[in-house]
């Protein structure tokens, strides 16, 4: 093979791979224009518990499924009336009350685990939307405080009924003594 | 006409490329858990098929072939593919994210899906023009298709079946996909290519 076939050979690949490249991202920069990116701004105004009591799969649907005009903006109790008004500023819509339906607004929280009574069922893992559970089958499990949205969905999971949620933590990483038993 | 419609049968029954090529298994394994993502996938897939082996051949006649290059093949068409398997998940982004997100990783891994690159070559090896490598690939992607359907089906009915606790999971999965393939076989005598 003489030197001239392989310069060919490597420039048609190059030439593929731009043109493929610019194609994309030409094609990138027409399909995505702003409809998306209400559905972005609408998402990050929501609280990311991803609990699921607005009865869709997390806070990214139902911002699709407000920008779309499927769904009123009254279904997220975690966020409360300040979530709601929120949305109606963006939208550009009037405040209305939460809707009682999709259940009741609560102060922040965070799930804590008792781990005296934790037997490692590893139950509690996949129904965590966030991955804030860390355990591993037969070994007690612990929640980062961090990450937990509060969105209660690790409790019906649990057999031993050893999940509770407390007030959020005003400082959360600080050490504090072990309590005398 | 005939030929054409004969080229179809052969692709998707007869000589199905999950069952009697054994090519696209991983897929065929990997999303046939849940209907919903079967579903997307199958059209993905049919979506990706059909375009690439149109682009590949083009690629090959007017490309390849006049430069004397044909040893390239099998980069440059997997190049394609990936390029392909890109603007589809830019659609699938941007038209159904909820699809988007069943299909996740997988949408991703058509770009290795062996049956993708299979019919390429195929359609270069068999000589096929224009018309037919477009209605090749559209009919091995709708083989493949049916066949993951037909599978995730019996997934889910498999879920809810007491299978022997040595048998869970994969292992009657891939004895499923074996008695489908026999099942499969019955095409042989449809006289297709």
């Amino acid at each position: 093979m003489n030197p001239d076939a392989v310069f060919v050979a490597v420039l048609v690949a190059a030439a593929l791979a731009v043109t493929l490249g610019v194609a994309l991202g030409w094609a990138a920069s027409l399909i995505e224009p702003d409809a998306d990116s209400l559905v972005e701004r609408i998402d990050a105004l929501l609280p990311q518990t991803q609990c699921g009591q607005c009865r869709y799969p997390g806070c990214r649907p139902y911002a699709a499924a407000i920008a779309s005009g499927a769904a009123e903006i009254d279904r997220c109790p975690p966020g409360g009336d300040a979530t709601v008004r929120a949305l109606a500023a963006l939208l550009d819509r009037s405040p209305r009350p939460l809707d009682p339906a999709f259940g009741a607004p609560k102060p922040a929280q965070v799930a804590w685990i008792d781990e005296e009574k934790c037997i490692g069922c590893a139950r509690c893992l996949p129904a965590c939307p966030v991955d804030a559970i860390v355990g591993a089958p037969r070994q007690m499990h612990t929640v980062i405080t961090a990450q937990c949205t509060g969105c209660e969905l690790c409790l019906p999971p649990c057999p031993v009924d050893c999940i509770e949620l407390r007030p959020v933590p005003a400082v959360s990483l600080r050490y504090r003594q072990p309590r005398a038993a | 006409m005939t030929e054409l419609l004969l080229l179809a049968l052969g692709a998707s029954l007869v000589n199905n490329f999950v069952l009697s090529n054994f090519l696209g298994l991983c897929p065929f394994i990997g999303v046939s858990r849940r209907f919903e993502a079967a579903a997307g996938m199958a059209l993905a897939t049919l979506f990706v098929l059909t375009i690439a082996s149109g682009l590949s051949f083009a690629l090959w006649q007017w490309v390849l072939v006049p430069l004397g290059l044909e040893y390239l093949r099998t980069l440059v068409f997997i190049l394609l593919i990936a390029g392909v398997v890109q603007f589809t998940e830019i659609m699938v982004r941007a038209t159904s994210p909820l699809l988007h997100q069943l299909l996740g990783i997988f949408l991703p891994l058509i770009t290795t899906n062996c049956a993708v690159l299979g019919v390429a070559l195929l359609n270069v090896d068999r000589q096929h023009g224009l018309l037919e490598s477009l209605v090749f690939g559209a009919s091995a992607g709708a083989g493949f298709g049916l066949a993951l359907l037909l599978f995730t089906t019996l997934r889910e009915r498999l879920d809810t079946a007491d299978v022997p606790q040595a048998f869970r999971g994969a292992p009657v999965a891939l004895v499923t996909a074996g008695l489908m393939a026999l099942a499969f076989m019955g095409f042989a005598g449809l006289g297709a290519r």
